[in-house]
């Protein structure tokens, strides 16, 4: 299983001079508010969330204000603002999934965890999602962990999983 | 060519109506007033709240009417019943998430919120649930914000991200959770604000207001052992009346001046008289720096919000600006030093209040550089809206007053002191003086019409001595940016600047009484209320700084001249370069 | 770069190499097994299993056999799914560990693996694919090379007329000749609302401006439905042709694909098929040495139902919040970056090519009178065949859930089908003889939607399922208009209520005057669609919105604080089961006796109810 890839950065006080990373982003794109979108998607790829401290350092090289990146990041909701768990379990709320009774999955992963979606438990090992389709309607309903899908999923199956991960 | 018009029914009546026209502005000449609340006009005309729509028919759902341009034909209702059901369910629903306690709001009796739901006799909210809950944030100097009350309507964003280019607030989230904040919901205090309060001026509602301090200047004015004294701005003295049902534009100097008395300072002061001392110091440091060709164009320095967005956005560019502070801390200096000494009043007990159309000065007056001798030039500032207040609290008549002098000394000023209140006017000010002092005459041609009007960059080419000096006059932040812009890239051919952070000037400040979006499309405010100090001046019998007595007398008495060493310590001051975000 | 001559090569050549793909009586020696790469398959292992069947080829040194991967086959409940031509043999739910046995018995000693062949609901064993009862009613025109080729190879869609259509537009064809093609063949948008789409184009061209616009839109947000990412995975090349015909019609040079980040193997298809194409020269400067120069770029979306919405889309490509913008104007006079822009869904440029090809008379043949064509739909819930279908317009619900879906598993009842995700409406058992088409739908209070079809046993709470799309809109609505960020909140806490039970009546009413007004005053069409799912359980199930407010009463055991569990005390032969798998101890009785629940214990949990052999729980 992949784990999610974590970087420790100090974050907020913008002391932090720009990594290897951010500055090859700056040289592959233009610094045109257009390229916004992709470039948070790169940083969330990388990072694993979108950090403070680069959204200052786009803001200075995109000349957009924080607070409208800010705004982009809070808007779309593959970003996220805090790094997430080492594994991030995200749960199919989907139409087909939830047919098949994939709340009951998402509702035992809370009760479990003792976390809301969204959330980070604190020892920093597991996070919660929830997602619309990740397209395995057929395995309904599924869960994934890291991206790895687990379909025809079951609240056993899902305590197994856990009760693996935590030991 | 005579223009084309398009001629529509709405509601039953034929309007004729220019191309371009909105459905809104249409249904106004014929006596309809369809409601509106996100709408401001030439700022936000985006038809997010959804109270303007109307029915077209032939179409398909309802239209935006704010937005909507009138087309031949059309045939418009703007209050079937389908139309006033769905506008009566979007007013509940905004009223369903909004902390409804008007008696204690700072916009009670001047709320757009309110007067909607008056006006479409709302008694019960039938939608309740959910009600979004936001901390308040009061630790900016100069902004209160108080999401509690927002509905989203995005006046705001519009104002600080497009009229100012600014961008300190935006709309974060999405569906119910969205709401209006800064990055990561830090103060505005914390981030790239920069106090101009034009935000204030566009909302609706109480979710954006001044940080208020009156309760502090009641206190001193209790005290029998401090010697208050109050200045009043010059765009104050053409705005205060309209809080008190006059027109907009009414010059109230006296009325103004009688009711500071009555509240109980000891001495009522004119800002103006500063702004003379201002126009002294900035002529001749413009005259030094223009002869030795030293950093130009030099910069105006009177706006604070302006002075705060330079040191954060252009730091390499201060050398550009004057030195010189802004009229009411020049004349705040002043008051604690000459006038102190000279009626042997101890410096510590004098409490001075600056009464300003601008709650950037709020910030301002904190600045660590306005202090002398460790005592701040001025004690608080209060906008022309807390003193409406003020006065309203004290039970006084406003309208009904007898009108009063300013006291002496610092109660003398010029014309040139007046117009300090509207974009162009500092320029004005400042140029009358230099042609005096470079031709070493007294000049007759005193009025720069180049100058004067709303636009908001105004360039000229005057000549003085035999001299062509390039002058520009630029308001509003985004118009700042574009001449700091020029600047940088060493395009531009000026010699002085003169830059205010309000459009239009400090009589459009974000201390200002607050108009609403319905009276802001319908009258030009800033015109009448820069008239109005047009006026003023035109009716002053001296209308050059450098001529008043009181001046004279001072620089003779105590300053020497301008640039003197203690005028250097007393009316100057310098800036630094400022982070934008202190996350 | 490639001449037209080239092409023309590699088409012939290559289609001779790949006849045995569509050919069962094709002459070949070679034989090539297809594993489905598409999402689904995936998921389940599918790229081990190509692993596998590689390295025991090589093992054993065979040669004339090919492992392909390919886009999806349909049935993905099936999946992982191998299907070995020429002869079509089809094999359900195959693991790598099945590989060996797939090689040893059907290639080597050419005999099926009985065990792995798919069984029809019968349980009688279909051995080809096309016998298969879900694939008879299909007819595939957007899905025609998914699953039959690779789409990670150019040229094997160019072996299929890939880029025909478009040397022929390029070639031969007027920009208007196209429209009128297009127009003819009477197809309309596939995204939801079924704006005509020769129309669309023909305005988009009639706005005059150097530069303008051709996008796709292949932000597939609604949960549950997968048609756009299967084209993708399966044939994007289709999507480029398509894209690049549009911009020449319309005068466009620059193209966008707006796809979901969450789809990885569809945004990494369409990446490799775009650098193939610019290697070809399909796309990029002078086209077939024509003057005519077009290039696409992907722009990935980043979790936003609301930009699908066409106008939220644009912003979200220019680099802002998804926020749709007032109509009019509309995208074709002022779209991206204010330019005259065209937006058409994924579903409808995969099936340009094909009708400048075949005429617009073949297309106008298929479908019903004002709906031609076909519509892909994802077919999920409580059916036996999940799966993506393809079917002719007019095809019946009854035929799509029955005949294709294979009816509902565990006997249970058909209770209604849901079309058109958040925005559409639920279809119940007395209109499953409905045609599907564009008005029919509409006529019946649901719409097409992109293409989601969730069928829904009798186990399902209207309430809850009207709750559940409600849930989704409020945290999908972008917050812009009032009616849309408020109301809908408002909408979703009245149901909360009423199956929480603490309903009124008198909510209803709220509910519904709510909805009708958050209907005509919002913004976008996810504002103004919003309220379907309750609007037509409302209609069709108004009974059990009553239930829950008057009654306090949820039959189907999904609102727990209304649901009662009861024993039947006839059906019940005292097992004890049920006592022993409760979690809290809420079922008394004694040993061998008829046992009873205790209400106040129990927490609806539904264990006993899938523990009890008689069925006596309920």
């Amino acid at each position: 299983m992949q784990e999610n890839n974590q970087k420790e950065q100090k974050c907020c006080c913008g002391e932090e001079k720009k990594d290897k990373f951010l500055e090859e982003l700056f040289s592959t794109y233009k610094p045109i508010k257009d390229n916004l979108i992709q470039m948070l998607n790169e940083i969330q790829e990388h990072y694993g969330y979108v950090p403070m401290w680069v959204q200052k350092e786009l803001s200075e090289f995109l000349s957009v204000p924080m607070a409208e990146i800010y705004g982009v990041v809070t808007f779309y909701s593959r970003f996220s603002l805090k790094p997430k768990g080492k594994y991030n379990i995200s749960v199919c709320l989907g139409t087909a999934c939830f047919v098949k009774g994939s709340q009951k999955i998402m509702d035992r992963l809370l009760e479990r965890l003792k976390i809301q979606p969204g959330e980070t438990t604190p020892d920093g090992k597991f996070s919660i999602e929830e997602t619309r389709c990740v397209g395995a309607c057929g395995l309904a309903p599924v869960f994934t962990i890291n991206g790895e899908v687990y379909g025809k999923a079951t609240v056993q199956k899902l305590d197994q999983v856990l009760d693996e991960l935590m030991k | 060519m005579k223009e084309e018009l398009i001629t529509l029914t709405i509601d039953g009546q034929e309007v004729k109506a220019k191309k371009g026209t909105t459905i809104l502005q249409a249904a106004k000449t014929v006596g309809i007033d369809i409601p509106t609340l996100c709408f401001l006009k030439d700022i936000n005309e985006v038809g997010d709240c959804r109270m303007c729509i109307v029915e077209i028919e032939g179409r398909r759902g309802f239209a935006t009417s704010c937005i909507q341009k009138v087309e031949e034909g059309m045939v418009v209702h703007t209050n079937t019943q389908n139309v006033s059901e769905a506008r009566r369910v979007i007013l509940d629903l905004i009223l369903s998430n909004h902390h409804r306690d008007c008696l204690t709001c700072t916009r009670n009796g001047n709320c757009e919120l309110q007067q909607l739901a008056k006006k479409f006799n709302v008694l019960d909210i039938e939608f309740e649930g959910e009600i979004s809950e936001h901390e308040i944030d009061n630790l900016s100097p100069s902004i209160v914000r108080d999401f509690n009350k927002c509905i989203l309507c995005r006046r705001c964003v519009a104002t600080c991200k497009n009229v100012q280019e600014i961008g300190a607030i935006d709309c974060i989230n999405r569906g119910f959770e969205s709401c209006i904040s800064t990055v990561g919901n830090y103060s505005l205090n914390d981030v790239n604000c920069t106090n101009c309060g034009q935000c204030i001026q566009s909302c609706p509602t109480g979710a954006l207001h001044e940080k208020e301090t009156i309760d502090d200047v009641w206190m001193k004015l209790k005290d029998p052992d401090t010697y208050v004294i109050a200045q009043t701005a010059p765009a104050v003295r053409v705005a205060l009346g309209e809080e008190f049902g006059m027109d907009i534009g009414t010059n109230v100097t006296g009325k103004m001046v009688t009711a500071l008395q009555r509240l109980g300072f000891d001495k009522v002061f004119d800002t103006n008289t500063g702004a003379d001392f201002t126009i002294m110091e900035e002529a001749n440091e413009f005259i030094e720096r223009f002869t030795e060709n030293d950093n130009l164009p030099m910069i105006t320095s009177c706006s604070p919000g302006w002075v705060k967005y330079i040191e954060m956005n252009y730091p390499e560019l201060l050398p550009h600006l004057s030195t010189c502070k802004s009229p009411h801390q020049m004349l705040g200096s002043l008051l604690k030093t000459y006038y102190a000494k000279k009626e042997g009043i101890n410096p510590e007990k004098i409490y001075v209040v600056s009464i300003m159309p601008c709650v950037a000065k709020k910030f301002e007056r904190q600045r660590p550089e306005m202090k002398n001798n460790g005592l701040c030039d001025v004690d608080n500032v209060i906008t022309t809206r807390e003193l409406s207040r003020m006065i309203k609290q004290a039970n006084i008549e406003f309208e009904n007053l007898e009108e009063n002098k300013f006291d002496n000394p610092m109660g003398e000023a010029t014309g040139a002191g007046a117009i300090f209140g509207t974009t162009g006017g500092v320029m004005e000010a400042a140029l009358r003086t230099a042609q005096d002092t470079l031709t070493g005459k007294d000049l007759d041609k005193i009025d720069f019409e180049q100058v004067r009007g709303g636009d908001g960059i105004k360039k000229a080419t005057v000549n003085i001595a035999g001299k062509d000096i390039n002058v520009v006059a630029a308001s509003g932040l985004a118009n700042a940016k574009k001449i700091l812009e020029e600047i940088k890239e060493g395009k531009a051919d000026y010699q002085f600047v003169e830059i205010m952070a309000c459009p239009g000037g400090c009589v459009m400040g974000g201390g200002q009484p607050i108009k609403s979006s319905k009276i802001r499309s319908e009258v030009d405010v800033r015109k009448l209320r820069a008239d109005a100090l047009y006026s003023i001046d035109e009716k002053s019998t001296i209308r050059k700084s450098h001529e008043n007595p009181v001046v004279k007398k001072i620089y003779e008495e105590y300053l020497e001249k301008p640039g003197s060493y203690r005028a250097e310590k007393l009316l100057h001051t310098k800036y630094q370069k400022r982070e934008k975000y202190q996350l | 770069m490639k001449t037209i001559e080239e092409l023309h090569k590699i088409r012939k050549d290559k289609r001779e190499e790949l006849d045995l793909r569509v050919n069962t009586k094709s002459d070949t020696r070679e034989k090539h097994i297809l594993v489905c790469h598409g999402t689904g398959c995936t998921s389940s292992k599918s790229p081990e299993i190509l692993k596998r069947f590689r390295e025991i080829l090589k093992e054993k040194d065979i040669k004339n056999v090919r492992v392909i991967k390919t886009g999806c086959f349909g049935l993905c409940a099936k999946g992982p799914i191998v299907i070995i031509r020429p002869e079509d043999t089809f094999y359900a739910m195959v693991t790598p560990d099945d590989c060996e046995e797939i090689i040893q018995t059907h290639i080597i000693e050419g005999n099926k693996v009985e065990r792995l062949l798919c069984k029809d609901i019968d349980g009688n064993v279909v051995d080809r694919l096309d016998d298969l009862a879900f694939y008879k009613k299909q007819k595939r025109i957007a899905l025609k090379n998914c699953g039959v080729i690779n789409p990670e190879e150019i040229d094997e869609y160019i072996a299929f007329d890939g880029y025909l259509a478009l040397e022929k537009v390029l070639t031969e064809m007027k920009p208007d000749e196209v429209i009128n093609i297009i127009k003819e063949s009477g197809i309309r948008g596939r995204g939801g609302a079924g704006f005509p789409t020769g129309k669309k184009w023909e305005l988009t061209k009639a706005y005059e401006d150097k530069q303008k616009y051709v996008v796709c839109n292949a932000d597939e947000g609604d949960p549950g439905a997968f048609m756009d990412r299967s084209i993708l995975e399966g044939d994007p090349h289709s999507v480029l042709e398509a894209m690049a015909i549009a911009g020449y019609t319309i005068g466009a040079n620059k193209g966008f694909i707006y796809v979901r980040a969450e789809y990885p193997i569809a945004v990494q298809r369409l990446k490799i098929a775009i650098s193939q194409a610019r290697d070809y020269g399909i796309l990029g400067k002078n086209i077939f040495g024509t003057d005519f120069s077009f290039d696409i770029e992907i722009r990935l979306g980043a979790g936003a139902f609301v930009c699908g919405e066409e106008t939220a889309l644009l912003e979200s490509i220019e680099g802002k919040r998804g926020q749709p913008r007032l109509k009019p104007p509309y995208p074709a006079e002022h779209g991206l970056w204010g330019k005259p822009t065209l937006i058409n869904n994924v579903e409808t440029y995969a099936n340009i090519a094909q009708i400048i090809l075949k005429g617009s008379k073949w297309y106008s043949s298929i479908g019903t009178e004002n709906s031609k064509g076909t519509k892909v739909f994802a077919l999920g819930g409580n059916v036996n065949n999940i799966g993506l279908v393809e079917v002719p317009m007019g095809t019946t619900l009854r035929e799509i859930v029955y005949d294709i879906g294979g009816g509902i598993p565990n006997g249970r009842d058909f209770k209604a089908a849901q079309t058109g995700g958040p925005s559409g409406g639920c279809i119940p058992k007395e209109h499953l003889d409905t045609p599907i088409d564009y008005e029919s739908l509409k006529e019946i209070g649901s719409m097409m939607g992109s293409g989601g079809l969730i069928v829904m046993d009798d186990t399902k709470c209207m309430v809850s399922l009207a709750k559940f799309y409600l849930e989704f809109t409020v945290s999908e609505s972008c917050g812009k208009c009032t009616p849309c960020r408020i109301g809908t909140k408002r909408m979703l806490e009245i149901l909360e209520k009423l199956c929480n039970g603490e309903g009124s009546e008198s909510d209803i009413y709220k509910l519904e005057k709510l909805a009708t007004n958050i209907q005509k005053s919002s913004i976008c069409g996810l504002g103004q669609s919003a309220p379907n799912p309750v609007i037509s359980t409302l209609k069709y199930f108004r009974d059990e919105f009553k239930e829950h407010a008057i009654d306090k009463e949820c039959k189907t055991l999904e609102c727990k604080a209304l649901s009662k569990i009861t024993i039947d005390e006839e059906k019940c032969k005292g097992c004890g089961l049920c006592q022993k798998h409760c979690p809290v101890n809420a079922i008394e009785g004694e040993a061998r006796e008829k046992r009873t629940i205790n209400q106040e214990k129990c927490i609806k949990c539904g264990t006993c109810l899938a523990n009890c052999p008689f069925h006596a729980i309920g």
